[in-house]
């Protein structure tokens, strides 16, 4: 008879991910407990704390390397280095897009969320709830769930922690997609939209899951890997499996052809939700992905290569030719993190392991990340602030003459554009760089000649919004909100840091190369 | 020979080491002038002509501390930071101040000086003078960085900081919508450029590892043929957009919607010739691939040709005078082509062209200035009387740029036709005519423009320009004049160590090529003063069924090549996308619509259709995924 062990669990360890999961759960106790004029300001309050202690957990589990790396929870998390890079940025990102969350001077008092998501739009108890003046402050356990979930995704070392903290990170963003106070129609059709695409998306992963657990009897990444260098069973199960996974990954990076949800829902949820999930989703489903491709399947890498290096180049072409043409700005920020997905999985494709010294995929990666993220949390912060009578204005030529109205949010958009744009001084510049590079590394230099090519071509599209904001005679009725600092913290950070990035990269390049080693 | 190749440069000290100062100071009057607002209205621009006159001076004592130094000890390196430094990755910024790279600070800073106290005079009744010239020192700033750069990525920053200042300038009369679509054009057509040069320069750094000048130079003799031809070419193409040659000559016409000392600094002293700079800095490399550098005398000849036909048959006196810079700018292409035996000739072009054309164009602005901004040719005649100074500086102009004996232009192009015949008859052959052409259409120009009978529009009373627009004016004229004599001598040996030219030996004597330039200019001013001298100019341009004229009139067709081969399938690419993924506009602007109107039961319909669409996609995404890795375990 054998024994049972009992299971070993790393507190310490994994005591970010704790951290936040434990907010998330607080959260929904102050819901249901605090009296409803409390629940706003102690939600803020919780999840600001709830970040920061996590983040100080991070550091200094990661001060002290010996002890802290290595397979936590009955090696179902791997703990490494990309793990803590990748749990650091998701914690900066989450936070600062969350701040968005809790702007309300924009709105005249009221976030950006619905009074009463459950009510009808336009009913009469919708008024009653915006008259009163109620709002849902379970936005914010909500998000932190989902953060629980991406952050769990990125360390996942098994197929089925990997699915399970893929729904945890996914339902709460269905939700939260649907909870626009304005247009709220276009919110909740996003949010089913989401959803039903969402779930199929599963269905193909979950499908994948199964076929590779039936080629390589497991679901643990180390043993895949060990079954596909000594495989028992035809490699048929195994190329079918790889194939459904990668495509489960790809709808949540946004990668064409699984992209189609996009731009529907970037739009339709609230401003502050879009640029919660463009980073913070992106990032944890780039970093589930290069985990499951790298570690599980590295040893196949000649089969998926081909495979991910045509969806990038159709990825890449089919977000920035799209761009070209968008009157949306919210849809043509949609197109372009799309494109950015496309840039991305360039350096997937290349998957160059550690060199000493050269930036390998997984640094390039992580460095276009935090580039693009930084301006990304920025750029949808400043969507929030473009305000007429109805509320946020997405029209492109609504923008028109931004740089007379506020020369200042113009200038930091500009300088966010540019980053996005790949322009030199900027921290998007030497993220594309490294990725090129990478993937250049990796034998794939046509697929760089043409990722240039594209990178060009987008320039165009975010210099025609520079061109629209400083060149053309202002529109009417269109003003720059007051917001507070829970605004303008996010906007003048990501002005900041692009621009930092691009003049002194070598800090983060060096953080990013010198722990990128995975474990397994 | 003393070679860069061989040679480092030396360690900054003394002076050298407030290079950065030249290009540190116009960039942030430009800034203060743009942030502080209106409170600098009234004496801002005397900030910017202040920072370009400092950057001159400094360019100055850097000039003369090389002239005192060994031939070895000129070249001077300065960095200025380490840009990225990890592992294998080493890219510092910093500035390399060599024979080539001083002459290009010199000339942009001095012409730069007198145009902005030109412009002083030329925009004092804008509204927007701060703010222009706010771009102006932009523009110094980014200039100079370009030519100061010591590696092509420090280059390329400053390459985008003059195409912003350029279109920022083209554009700069927003009122006008043909302003606003020339920016828009030049943008554009530079971007295609710019894909050359961010190509070869991604090239470099693959190949070679770095991206400094030096790296690049010692290592391009081992290079590969066909890594050299292909960076050779990429490079080619940055040229082209920069410097408007063809097949990117399109802008250059449009971007004379800006302000007349505008196309003065930038559209012909200064920025379009960044593109010889970078081929004669780029030498290592074309001199590893004889296609590539065939293919630089070509687009030379080629440009030179058109750009001299464009300017036979415009009666703007803006467009005449864009002509022949894409024209002038062709002889240098054709120069930097042919080699060792060119370098030094097609910077030595760019210098004398840069104070010629600057000149002219000035010119060009004080007489329109005189005619209350009507730049038609057709309107003018007889200025020369009253406006004296300007003719008699234009006319300094125009003896230089057809090549009169002992202007600045005659020994310049002269030597780029000896050089072009030597090494191939057909190259000589084609700049020889082109300068037949140059004279006749600037004769027509001076004849249309100064002699002849007034055909003044009514309520014109052409007038003389103040003196902060004359005085520059006769600066240039001077140097016009002596400029080609003042270098023909010297600028031969302080070239060699930056550019490997061979040092040939110059004569003043004309030889028998000489003499046959001489004959072929002669009679172009001969038919240009049979034509347009010995008649009446009619007042409109008479309709013409010459098909040469007809072309030239439409700038050979550039745009509606453009818009047949680029434009228009770009359009139909991205539409075609639209249409197939983007239904949901409609859609969408069906749901806002229902927001208001309650008319939801069309759009839930049409929605249930959208998920089902977007689930055939993801399903047509599966096969893909499937065939691809159906073809990779085949292949």
């Amino acid at each position: 008879m054998t024994t049972i062990a009992a299971p070993t669990f790393e507190w310490l360890q994994l005591a970010p991910v704790l951290t936040v999961l434990l907010a998330a759960c607080i959260g929904i106790g102050i819901e249901a407990l605090a009296p409803r004029r409390w629940r706003f300001l102690a939600q803020v309050v919780l999840f600001e704390v709830g970040i920061g202690v996590a983040f100080v957990f991070l550091v200094l589990s990661w001060l002290q390397p010996t002890n802290n790396l290595g397979l936590m929870a009955m090696g179902s998390i791997s703990l490494d280095g990309p793990s803590y890079l990748m749990w650091g940025s998701l914690l900066v990102f989450a936070l600062l897009s969350m701040l968005v969350f809790a702007e309300r001077d924009l709105n005249n008092g009221a976030t950006a969320f619905a009074a009463s998501a459950a009510s009808v739009p336009g009913s009469a108890a919708e008024a009653e709830a915006a008259l009163a003046r109620h709002e849902h402050s379970e936005v914010f356990p909500l998000a932190l769930f989902s953060l629980t979930g991406m952050m769990v995704f990125v360390a996942a070392n098994d197929l089925l922690t990997a699915f399970v903290a893929l729904e945890v990170m996914s339902l709460p963003l269905y939700l939260l997609s649907g909870m626009a106070r304005r247009r709220r129609l276009l919110s909740q059709e996003a949010a089913l939209k989401y959803f039903l695409l969402g779930a199929l998306s599963s269905a193909f992963f979950l499908f994948g899951i199964a076929l590779t657990y039936g080629f390589s009897g497991s679901f643990d990444y180390g043993r895949i890997s060990d079954a596909i260098a000594d495989p028992v069973y035809g490699r048929g199960l195994l190329y079918t499996g790889m194939a459904f996974l990668a495509i489960g990954l790809l709808f949540k990076i946004g990668a064409v052809p699984f992209h189609n949800w996009v731009p529907d829902v970037y739009v339709g949820a609230p401003t502050p939700v879009t640029g919660f999930m463009a980073i913070c989703t992106k990032l944890a489903a780039v970093g589930a992905t290069v985990r499951v491709f790298y570690v599980a399947l590295g040893g196949e890498r000649w089969s998926w290569q081909p495979l991910l290096a045509v969806i990038a180049v159709v990825t890449m072409g089919v977000g920035v030719v799209i761009a070209l043409t968008q009157t949306d700005m919210k849809r043509l920020l949609a197109y372009s993190s799309i494109s950015h997905a496309g840039f991305i999985l360039v350096a997937v494709v290349g998957a160059t392991a550690g060199v000493t010294g050269q930036v390998n995929s997984f640094g390039s990666i992580l460095f276009y990340l935090v580039a693009y993220g930084f301006a990304t949390v920025g750029a949808f912060a400043i969507v929030t602030m473009v305000r007429d009578q109805a509320g946020e204005v997405h029209e492109i030529s609504g923008w028109a003459g931004l740089g007379r109205k506020s020369p200042l949010l113009a200038g930091i958009f500009a300088i966010l554009m540019l980053s996005f744009a790949g322009i030199p001084l900027t921290g998007g510049f030497i993220g594309k760089w490294a990725v090129f590079s990478a993937a250049w590394r990796g034998g794939y230099s046509w697929l760089v000649l043409a990722a240039v090519a594209f990178s060009l071509v987008a320039a165009y599209v975010y210099l025609r919004v520079i061109v629209t904001m400083f060149f053309s005679e202002p529109a009417e009725g269109v003003v720059v909100g007051k917001a507070s600092g829970m605004t303008w913290v996010p906007v003048a950070l990501g002005a900041f840091v692009s621009a930092y990035l691009g003049l002194f990269p070598g800090p983060l390049l060096d953080l990013v190369t010198s722990a990128s080693t995975f474990l397994r | 020979m003393i070679t860069l190749e061989s040679l480092a440069p030396v360690a900054a000290s003394g002076m050298f080491s407030y290079a950065w100062l030249m290009i540190a100071v116009p960039a942030a009057v430009a800034a203060i002038l743009l942030l502080f607002g209106r409170i600098l209205d009234r004496i801002g621009h005397w900030f910017a002509v202040a920072a370009v006159v400092f950057s001159f001076s400094i360019a100055v004592c850097l000039f003369s501390q090389q002239l005192l130094s060994p031939p070895d000890a000129r070249a001077v390196a300065v960095p200025l930071f380490e840009w990225i430094t990890t592992g294998s990755w080493q890219v510092s910024a910093g500035l390399l101040i060599d024979q080539l790279s001083i002459l290009f600070a010199l000339l942009v800073t001095g012409v730069g000086s007198l145009i902005h106290i030109y412009s002083v005079g030329y925009m004092a009744h804008d509204e927007r003078r701060r703010r222009f010239f706010a771009y102006l020192n932009l523009f110094i700033a980014a200039m100079l960085t370009l030519v100061l750069a010591d590696n092509y990525l420090v280059l390329f920053v400053g390459w985008e900081g003059v195409g912003l200042a350029s279109y920022l300038l083209i554009g700069f009369w927003q009122h006008k919508p043909s302003a606003a679509a020339a920016g828009t054009k030049a943008f554009v057509m530079n971007r295609v450029g710019d894909l050359g040069l961010t190509m070869a320069i991604m090239t470099m750094l693959a190949l070679f590892g770095s991206s400094a000048f030096t790296a690049v130079n010692a290592a391009a003799p081992h290079l590969d043929p066909f890594w050299a031809t292909t960076i050779g070419l990429l490079l080619l193409l940055g040229a082209c957009g920069k410097s408007a040659q063809v097949p990117l000559q399109a802008w250059l016409l449009d971007a004379m919607e800006g302000p007349t000392p505008v196309s003065a600094l930038i559209h012909a002293a200064t920025m379009v010739t960044a593109g010889v700079y970078l081929v004669v800095r780029s030498h290592a490399i074309f001199e590893m691939s004889s296609a590539a550098s065939t293919a630089v005398v070509v687009v030379g000849c080629v440009t030179l040709l058109a750009g001299a036909w464009i300017g036979t048959s415009k009666d703007d006196i803006k467009k005449v005078l864009a002509g022949s810079t894409m024209s002038q700018i062709g002889y240098m292409m054709l120069a930097a082509g042919l080699g060792p035996v060119g370098y030094a000739f097609a910077i030595f072009h760019l210098l004398t062209h840069g104070f010629f054309k600057a000149n002219m164009f000035l010119g060009a602005g004080s007489v329109m200035h005189a005619m209350d901004d009507d730049v038609n040719m057709r309107h003018y005649g007889g200025l020369w009387k009253v406006t004296r100074i300007t003719f008699w500086t234009f006319a300094m102009g125009y003896l230089a740029i057809i090549g009169f004996p002992g202007f600045a232009g005659y020994f310049s192009k002269d030597h780029i036709i000896e050089a072009a015949f030597e090494v191939s008859t057909l190259a000589g052959v084609t700049a020889l005519i082109g300068a037949g052409i140059t004279a006749f259409y600037m004769t027509r120009l001076m004849v249309m423009t100064f002699l002849g009978e007034k055909r003044w529009r009514e309520h014109v009373h052409p007038h003389e320009s103040p003196k902060l627009m004359t005085v520059p004016l006769i600066i240039l004229a001077f140097f016009s004049v002596i400029g080609g004599a003042l270098m023909n001598a010297w600028i031969q040996d302080w070239l060699e160590p930056a550019t490997g030219a061979h040092v040939q030996e110059t004569s003043l004597v004309p030889g028998p090529i000489g003499w046959s330039t001489m004959l072929v200019v002669a009679a172009g001013i001969a038919l240009a003063w049979w034509i347009f001298g010995m008649r009446p100019v009619p007042a409109v341009s008479p309709a013409s069924a010459n098909p040469f004229t007809v072309a030239g009139r439409n700038d050979l067709f550039g745009d509606a090549v453009n818009n047949a081969v680029v434009v228009q399938p770009t359009l139909a690419l991205s539409r075609g996308l639209v249409a197939n993924d983007d239904r949901i506009i409609d859609a969408g602007a069906d749901g806002l619509a229902s927001v208001f109107t309650g008319l939801s039961t069309q759009t839930r319909r049409l929605q249930t259709g959208q998920v089902r669409a977007y689930a055939l996609t993801m399903m047509i995404g599966v096969l893909l995924v499937g065939a691809v890795m159906i073809l990779t375990q085949l292949g």
